[in-house]
């Protein structure tokens, strides 16, 4: 029994989204303080001193190098260099100093306000940087208390700067190195003492704010930054999979491998059978080598049961939404205020829209891929994975295993956007290297990754508005119809009661939907779709519902401030008066508008004809962990309806900088996104399968496509929120809202074609 | 079995003369820097040189590579310090990092021919590479550098020249 794995405490963790902020204070601080040391202590050489390790998170040599172990998955957002630059702060340590590596699923290294190993939501920084910023401060001042005492002055007359503790009185200074190699005890600190540590206020700063450079960059240059697909164990063989002719549902009723036996090095043909659900008519060619095991899961002649979902289609699951939308009785309510329907029928004016958004592949670089192998009763599971904590507990159902018999191993993620929260991959590896008796790797073809994606769910809106006399916005109810990728978790606490507690939603699927505009008369529904539950089985893909509610939200308010003959943005700025619970969130979101507009020369200059520019903002990704958004997009629309995206000017609102250049990269990287899912990726649904197979017909952006993206970051020294996922949402409606300013043409379905663009302008 | 070239290296492999350069190098050769994206020549990230030249490796047989030399991402300088490297560094150009070997592989065989590259001609050059997190604008500003350095470093080796 493996002692360092502990069964993950999914179904304890209090994960409910209202909650983020008391269970911060109450379980932020709870982690093996006094005990607990890092990997990198575990797996440090044999020395005569003992490496420093005040807490699980980091671990400081007796050579003075700090290694910081990142529970977070880093799949190129730098996260693991973030953590250990809020450790470094507090610590006072040399940047130059600073190592990271990559937590197992251990549940000591649980995100300290999650209470589990996920990493999404954009949530990282924000949930991190009080616990990580604790474990630093602790760490120095056990360093300052034995540098004291080895020095024979006052702890409180020290300074710590770069590693170095000093005191100038005296002119004697030791380094974290020399303390470490003294084996002097070093100070614990329990919870309490943890949370009574007064931590530095931000005029003491000298490092959050500052562009380190990202620790991660080097190894990422040069070919030496390990992926998952990248593990070799030895022994190893490798696994392809056959895939069914349909996305979910499918059975093996047949598997002829007579002709893979002649495949040099086939070694078996394995039929999964997935207790756990989680896949469906999949077989595994397991062959010494990744081209001979492609040969013969060629050369395997697999039949099926295609099953239930063999007929559905996109234009299915949109005429189900449809029907569901129609329906009185679906879904429950994420929101209620006033009575929308009584406002709808006495406002002077109503307008209506649907709005529609395509099933959207993940498709990061690196395809799935997981390397599984058996050492006595302990299952060792190399993949790069978003949500360690529900993976691990997956394939141990796979398995038939106890949880705690289950240990991942982390690696630099080849791209996640979500993709990575599932466990599909760790499925065929586990059960190939059980049935063959010896490690297997499995490597998805870019096609399995494809048209096995937890995809970004098709989505239908209908958003009913309603103005007053005076052009005042009185009453909106919307609809939001989509699969619940989130009720496929199987975890209570993800979901949200519903604002009549009489069911629960998957918020997940529509927040921003309870935006901060006000509105007296405001409803939403959420609506799940079961056909596309069942036959799509969709994904969280970066940024999630805000990804498409408000694409319906902001394309509404240009029409209704069209309606009520305002300025889209003026009419905006009208509605974010903070009144009520909007206090606060709404005046940010006002600012960052007015910051976009005002770094994109939005209204002081004349546009030529068939250009114009559209504005948009979010409140991305909940209204509790919002990072307030705002985009003025520029576009120049031709006659045939082509759209050609001139300048995207992106403001956005983080509360503090911990690093300000990885922030423009991962706004520019999201709102690149934005674009690419507004107008280049489009995924369909036939015959209950995914028809794109690969980059030649799923088509995310490229160099040549790419525009000038101009960024404003605001900084008002609010708690530091995520900037992974809100440029994402906000791209597509200020496009839409562009182009209907170019040439008046206002599309509702993304991603957004000439041909409808076109249409559109005829209508 | 075939005899590779590769970094400068000879190499037995065991492995049929269709076997694509890719799986070689990656699971057999077990230099990893060589990532694979796509398996159809559609993303590029399995970049690698064949006598200088920029290939796919997923779409290169092995039996095609013999006699040639092969560059990876791990031969590209002894240390890492290829100029595109350096600039890769100084423009902070990674995100998940996984495409970048076979980007930095492009940027190199253009370089390698013309080192004073417009931004038409980097983009025309590297637009079958995908980067899906996107970092096209800091790939562009790090190869315009690196031609820049490389451009400086051959000028003061032409100054430097006895007459």
């Amino acid at each position: 029994m493996n002692e360092r794995v502990k069964a993950p405490k999914t179904a304890q963790a209090d994960l409910s989204r209202r909650s983020f902020v008391i269970s911060a204070a109450a379980t932020g601080l709870t982690f093996a303080y006094a005990g607990g040391v890092g990997d990198a202590l575990a797996q440090a050489p044999a020395a005569a001193a003992k490496p420093f390790g005040p807490s699980v998170w980091y671990a400081i040599a007796p050579n003075g190098l700090v290694t910081v172990t990142c529970g977070k998955a880093d799949m190129g957002q730098h996260i693991a260099s973030t953590m250990a630059q809020l450790i470094c702060e507090e610590l006072g340590a040399d940047w130059r100093d600073m190592r990271v590596e990559l937590a197992t699923n251990d549940p000591k290294y649980d995100d300290p306000v999650l209470a589990a190993q996920l990493t999404g939501g954009s949530w990282s920084t924000n949930m991190n940087f009080d616990a990580m910023s604790r474990a630093g401060a602790a760490g120095r001042m056990a360093l300052t208390e034995a540098a004291a005492s080895i020095m024979g002055v006052p702890a409180s007359e020290l300074t710590v700067r770069d590693g170095v503790i000093s005191h100038a009185k005296s002119k004697k200074s030791v380094k974290f190195a020399d303390v470490v190699k003294s084996g002097k005890p070093l100070k614990t600190f329990s919870a309490d003492e943890l949370k009574a540590i007064k931590l530095k206020t931000p005029d003491q700063y000298t490092l959050i704010g500052v562009s380190v450079p990202q620790l991660d960059i080097p190894s990422k240059t040069n070919g030496t930054a390990k992926y998952g697909i990248d593990t070799m164990l030895p022994g190893m063989a490798y696994g392809k999979i056959v895939m069914p002719p349909v996305r979910y549902g499918a059975t093996v009723t047949s598997v002829d491998d007579s002709a893979a036996k002649k495949v040099p090095g086939f070694i078996k043909a394995v039929t999964l059978e997935d207790k756990t659900g989680t896949t469906s008519g999949w077989v595994v060619a397991v062959a010494s080598t990744y081209p001979g095991a492609k040969k013969a899961a060629e050369a395997l002649k697999v039949t099926w049961d295609n099953g239930k979902n063999a007929k559905v289609s996109s234009d299915t699951i949109l005429a189900e939404a449809k029907r569901l939308q129609g329906s009185a009785d679906s879904g429950f309510f994420f929101v209620k205020n006033g009575d929308a329907d009584a406002a709808l029928g006495s406002a002077a004016k109503v307008l209506e829209g649907e709005y529609t958004t395509s099933i959207n592949i993940h498709a990061p670089l690196e395809p799935m891929n997981a390397t599984a192998q058996q050492q006595g009763d302990t299952w060792h599971l190399y993949t790069g994975n978003q949500f360690a904590t529900r993976t691990g507990a997956i394939a141990a159902g796979a398995l038939g295993v106890d949880p705690k018999m289950v240990v991942m191993h982390q690696a630099w993620l080849g791209g996640g956007f979500g993709r990575r929260l599932d466990a599909d991959m760790v499925i065929p590896a586990v059960l190939a290297a059980k049935a063959v008796g010896k490690p297997v790797k499995v490597i998805y073809s870019r096609e399995d990754d494809m048209t096995m994606d937890f995809s970004r769910p098709l989505t239908f809106q209908k958003i009913k508005a309603g103005l007053d006399a005076d052009g005042k916005l009185v009453a909106m109810s919307h609809d939001v119809v989509s699969a619940w990728p989130t009720l496929r978790w199987g975890i209570p606490d993800f979901l949200t009661p519903s604002v009549d507690k009489k069911g629960a939603l998957d918020g997940f699927t529509v927040n921003g939907a309870d935006h901060f505009y006000t509105v007296p008369n405001h409803s939403v529904r959420a609506i799940l779709n079961e056909l596309a539950q069942s036959a799509t089985p969709s994904g969280q893909l970066r940024s999630v519902a805000p990804g498409w509610t408000f694409w319906a939200v902001e394309s509404m308010l240009d029409d209704l401030a069209a309606a009520a003959g305002k300025d889209p943005a003026q009419f905006r700025i009208s509605l974010l008066d903070g009144a009520g619970t909007n206090d606060g969130g709404a005046q940010r979101l006002r600012n960052t508008l007015l910051a976009a507009m005002g770094l994109a020369g939005y209204g002081s200059r004349k546009l030529p004809k068939g250009e114009g520019m559209g504005v948009a903002c979010v409140s991305s990704q909940e209204r509790n962990t919002a990072s307030w958004t705002a985009c003025v997009a520029h576009v120049a629309v031709a006659p045939s309806g082509e759209v050609k995206v001139k300048k995207l000017t992106v403001a956005t609102d983080v509360g503090t900088m911990v690093h300000p250049d990885n922030i423009r990269a991962q706004v520019e990287g999201a709102a690149l996104w934005g674009l690419s899912l507004a107008m280049y990726e489009k995924a369909t649904m036939k015959d209950g399968a995914i028809e794109q197979t690969n980059f030649n017909d799923y088509t995310p952006l490229r160099m040549s496509q790419t525009p000038e993206v101009a960024i404003s970051i605001i900084a008002n020294g609010e708690a530091a929120t995520g900037v992974g996922e809100p440029a994402v949402t906000v791209v597509a409606p200020a496009l839409g809202n562009a182009i209907f300013n170019a040439v008046g043409a206002r599309v509702r379905s993304l991603p957004i074609t000439a041909d409808a663009v076109k249409a559109a302008m005829k209508a | 079995m075939p005899n590779l070239v590769i970094n400068g290296r000879n190499m037995s492999v065991d492995a049929a003369n269709d076997t694509p350069l890719l799986w070689v190098i990656r699971e057999q050769l077990q230099m990893t820097g060589t990532k694979f994206g796509c398996g159809a020549g559609l993303c590029g990230a399995c970049t690698v040189h064949l006598n200088g030249e920029a290939v796919r490796s997923c779409q290169t047989p092995i039996g095609d590579a013999v006699g040639k030399k092969i560059t990876t991402i791990e031969g590209l300088s002894a240390k890492g310090d290829h100029p595109l490297q350096k600039a890769w560094i100084l423009e902070q150009v990674p995100q998940c990092g996984y495409c970048q070997s076979g980007q930095i592989m492009q940027a190199a065989a253009l370089l390698a021919k013309n080192n004073n590259p417009t931004r038409e001609e980097i983009t025309a050059h590297m637009d079958g590479n995908l980067c899906r997190c996107m970092t096209y604008s800091r790939i562009q500003k790090a190869i315009t550098r690196a031609a820049a350095d490389m451009r400086t470093a051959s000028n003061s080796a032409t100054e430097r020249r006895p007459t």
